[in-house]
C-alpha cells in the first residue's frame, strides 16, 4: 500500500516528477551511449587490422611502425630493402606476404603501394576482407583502387583520372604518369577508406625519372617506355605478414628482430594496437567522466525537486504521523520515491538508448565505419543502472532527513 | 469501568527552542466512552494538548496515560504504535491524502495498527458500510481524495478514524471549514458513529455553540496553567 501510495504521490506531481525522470533519463543514455561508443570504438580500432600476424618494417618504435604502416600517420624512418623482402618471404614460417610502399599522396590522402595480395589478406573487423563497391581492383600498372573516403570527399568516380604527387603535402606532382580510378573500395571505418593503392610496379614507374628525391631536369619517359622497364622494386615500407601456424609468430618475430642484414622490426599487430590506445584511451577516460558529471547533475536536480516538494507535502506528512507513521516511515517513503524516479528513468534511459542506437547504427556505422552493436544490456551496465538507482536513493537521503526532522517537530500539526 | 481513557497529572510542556511557550496541566481525566469539548481560542494550546495524547510530542514531566498506558514508558516507535491502535484522529480540514483514493485513505491507519486490523476481518466491506453510514454517495471508495468537496472529505475523515474501532476519538476544530448546515449534519453523523463504537471523544473548538452535544466541556483555560512550563 505505502509502494502504492507513493507512486500516487509522485503521479500527483506528475509534471516536475516526468522532468526530473526525464533528465535521469537522458543523462543514463547519454552515459550508456557515451559506454556503448567507447566499447565500439575501442573494438573498431583493435579491429582496424585482424588475421595479419606481423607487420614488419625497419626499426623503430612497435607504436611507430603501426601508425605508419596501418594508420598511414607519420613517416617511415628507414625503408626495407627488396632483398630482405625476399629473404624473408622465403622463410618457411611465412605463409604471405604483402609488402606496402609508402610516401606519395594525392591530394590530402596517402598513396600505398602493394600488391592485390593486399586485397586477398588484409582483414578488419575479424574477417571482414576488402571488397569494391564500383569496379575492380588494379590491374594495368596506371590502375589505382581508392578508399571510400577518397572517393567521397573528392567527388571521384571509376575510370577518372588521378595525378599523384611526390612524397607528402607536396607541390611536386607525378603528372606524366596519371593514374586511371580502377575501383572504389565500400567503407570499412579502417584507414583504408582514407588511401589511394596502386601496385608496386606503379611505385617504381612514377619515379623513373626521379634520383634523390628529385625529378632529373629534362628527363621524361613516356609510359610506354615505362612498361618495358624492370620496374622490381629496390625496397619496401613494411610487410604485411602471416604464418604457417600461429605457435611460429614469435619464433618468426625473433628471427626478423636478429635479422643481421638489415636492422629489422616485427610486431604483433594486436599488441601495438593495445600500447597504442593505452596512449589515446585517455580521451576516453574524459568522456566518460564527462557523462558520468551528467549523472551526477541529474541526480542534484532529483535532490533538488525533494526538497522543493518538502514544504507542500508537509500536510501529507502530517497525515502520515497522525495515522502512526513513524518518522522513519516518513523518510523511507521519501527514499522509495526518489529511488522510484531513479529507476523510472534509469529503464526509460535504457529504452531511449536503444531506440536511438536501432535508428542511428546503421548511419553511425556509414558515416564513420564505427559498428555500435546493438545486444542486450550488459553485466556491468545493469550495475550502472543499480548504480543510478541506488545513488538516487542515496542524495534523497538529504532531503529525507530534513522531512524525518520535520516530522518530528511538526507532530500532527504543521506550521509554516 | 476500568482504567481512563486518557488520563494526564503533573503534565509539563514546551516546544523545544520555542522560548517561554509552553503549557502545564495540572490534571485532565476523560472516562472511557466519554465525549468532552475542550473550548478554548487559538493559540490556547489546543493543538499542543491533542499531540501529547497522540504521543508525537513528549511531555518533559508528569504523566499521559492514554488507554491505560503511558506515554512516557514507550519508545518512539512504541508511542507512534500506539496512536495508530488506539486514537483516532479527524484534523480542521486538508485531512486527506489526495492523490489516494477514498478507500486508500480510510485504509491507511489499518496499515499501521495491528490491534486496529484484528478487529476489522474485512476492511474494505467495512470502509463501505462507514461511508455508507456517514451519508456518502455510493461509489465514492474508488473516487480520489481530491475530487470530494470538503464536507465530504470531513465524512472520509471520521471513517478513516473511525475503522477498527480505536477507543479515543481526537478531533480538531472538525468543522471549523464547513457552513452551519454541514456542520449540523456532520456532527450528527460523527456522534452516531461515536455512540455506535462507545468512543471516547475529545474535540478541541473555540465554537462554544455545539456545547450542548457534549457530556463535558472544558474551557482551555481551566485546564491549562499557559506558560508556566
Amino acid at each position: 500500500m505505502l509502494v502504492r501510495l507513493a507512486a500516487a504521490s509522485l503521479w500527483a506531481r506528475a509534471l516536475t516528477v516526468g522532468m526530473t525522470i526525464l533528465a535521469i533519463a537522458l543523462s543514463v543514455a547519454l552515459f550508456l551511449g557515451v559506454e556503448k561508443v567507447r566499447t565500439g570504438a575501442k573494438a573498431s580500432f583493435a579491429n582496424t587490422i585482424s588475421g595479419t600476424d606481423l607487420i614488419v618494417g625497419a626499426r623503430s618504435g612497435s607504436v611507430q611502425l603501426l601508425l605508419y604502416s596501418v594508420f598511414r600517420i607519420g613517416n617511415a624512418t628507414n625503408n626495407v630493402t627488396w632483398d630482405s623482402y625476399l629473404d624473408l618471404a622465403d622463410r618457411p614460417e611465412v605463409d604471405w606476404i604483402v609488402p606496402i610502399s609508402l610516401g606519395d599522396s594525392h591530394r590530402q590522402f596517402r598513396v600505398m603501394g602493394t600488391t592485390t595480395d593486399f586485397f586477398d589478406h588484409y582483414k578488419y573487423r575479424r574477417d571482414r576482407g576488402l571488397v569494391t563497391a564500383q569496379g575492380a581492383i588494379m590491374d594495368d600498372l596506371f590502375d589505382a583502387v581508392i578508399g571510400s573516403d577518397v572517393a567521397a570527399t573528392l567527388g571521384y568516380s571509376v575510370d577518372d583520372p588521378i595525378v599523384v604527387a611526390h612524397g607528402i603535402a607536396s607541390f611536386t606532382e607525378h603528372k606524366d604518369q596519371p593514374f586511371r580510378v580502377s575501383g572504389i573500395l565500400e567503407k570499412t571505418g579502417t584507414p583504408v577508406d582514407r588511401t589511394v593503392i596502386v601496385s608496386m610496379e606503379a611505385i617504381e614507374a612514377i619515379h623513373v625519372d626521379w634520383r634523390s628525391g628529385a625529378k632529373i631536369p629534362g628527363q621524361t619517359t613516356p609510359p610506354d617506355e615505362i612498361r618495358q622497364m624492370d620496374l622490381t622494386p629496390k625496397a619496401v615500407t613494411a610487410a604485411l605478414v602471416g604464418v604457417t601456424s600461429p605457435l611460429k609468430t614469435f619464433s618468426l618475430q625473433r628471427a626478423v628482430n636478429e635479422y643481421r642484414e638489415e636492422p629489422l622490426l616485427a610486431i604483433l599487430p594486436g599488441v601495438a594496437l593495445q600500447e597504442l590506445w593505452g596512449i589515446v584511451g585517455i580521451a576516453e577516460t574524459a568522456l566518460l567522466a564527462v557523462s558520468v558529471m551528467v549523472v551526477v547533475t541529474a541526480l542534484i536536480g532529483l535532490m533538488a525537486t525533494i526538497f522543493s516538494s518538502l514544504n507542500e507535502r508537509r500536510r501529507e506528512m502530517a497525515i502520515l504521523r497522525a495515522m502512526g507513521a513513524s518518522p522513519w516511515t516518513i523518510l523511507a517513503l521519501l527514499v522509495l520515491e526518489a529511488a522510484l524516479t531513479a529507476a523510472v528513468g534509469a529503464v526509460l534511459g535504457v529504452a531511449l538508448l536503444y531506440g536511438v542506437l536501432a535508428v542511428a547504427q546503421p548511419m553511425v556505422d556509414a558515416a564513420f565505419g564505427l559498428f555500435l552493436p546493438i545486444t542486450p544490456p550488459s553485466l556491468a551496465e545493469l550495475w550502472v543502472l543499480l548504480g543510478v538507482i541506488a545513488a538516487g536513493a542515496i542524495v534523497s537521503m538529504v532531503p529525507a532527513v530534513r522531512a524525518y526532522r520535520l516530522s518530528l517537530s511538526d507532530g500532527m500539526t504543521v506550521r509554516t | 469501568m476500568g482504567a481512563a481513557a486518557i488520563d494526564l497529572h503533573g503534565v509539563a510542556f514546551h516546544w523545544p527552542g520555542r522560548g517561554a511557550f509552553g503549557l502545564s496541566i495540572p490534571s485532565l481525566t476523560v472516562a472511557p466512552g466519554e465525549t468532552v469539548l475542550l473550548l478554548g481560542d487559538s493559540g490556547s494550546g489546543k493543538s499542543t494538548l491533542l499531540s501529547l495524547i497522540c504521543g508525537t510530542v513528549v511531555a518533559q514531566s508528569g504523566t499521559v496515560a492514554v488507554a491505560g498506558t503511558d506515554l512516557a514508558g514507550l519508545s518512539g516507535a512504541g508511542r507512534d504504535r500506539h496512536r495508530a491502535d488506539h486514537v483516532g484522529v479527524i484534523f480542521q480540514q486538508f485531512n486527506l491524502l489526495p492523490f489516494g483514493t477514498v478507500q486508500d485513505n480510510i485504509l491507511l491507519p489499518l496499515r499501521f495498527a495491528p490491534n486496529r486490523r484484528q478487529r476489522c476481518p474485512d476492511p474494505r466491506k467495512t470502509a463501505a458500510q462507514l461511508c455508507a453510514a456517514l451519508g456518502l454517495p455510493d461509489g465514492v471508495l474508488v473516487q480520489r481524495a481530491a475530487s470530494l468537496s470538503v464536507g465530504q472529505q470531513q465524512r472520509v475523515a471520521v471513517a478513516r478514524a473511525l475503522i477498527g474501532q480505536p477507543p479515543i476519538l481526537v478531533a480538531d476544530e472538525p468543522t471549523s471549514a464547513l457552513d452551519e448546515t454541514s456542520q449540523a449534519q456532520f456532527l450528527d453523523l460523527l456522534f452516531g458513529q461515536v455512540a455506535a463504537q462507545g468512543s471516547t471523544l475529545v474535540m478541541v473548538s473555540h465554537d462554544p455553540r455545539m456545547a450542548p452535544r457534549f457530556d463535558r466541556v472544558l474551557s482551555m483555560a481551566d485546564v491549562i496553567q499557559k506558560g508556566a512550563a
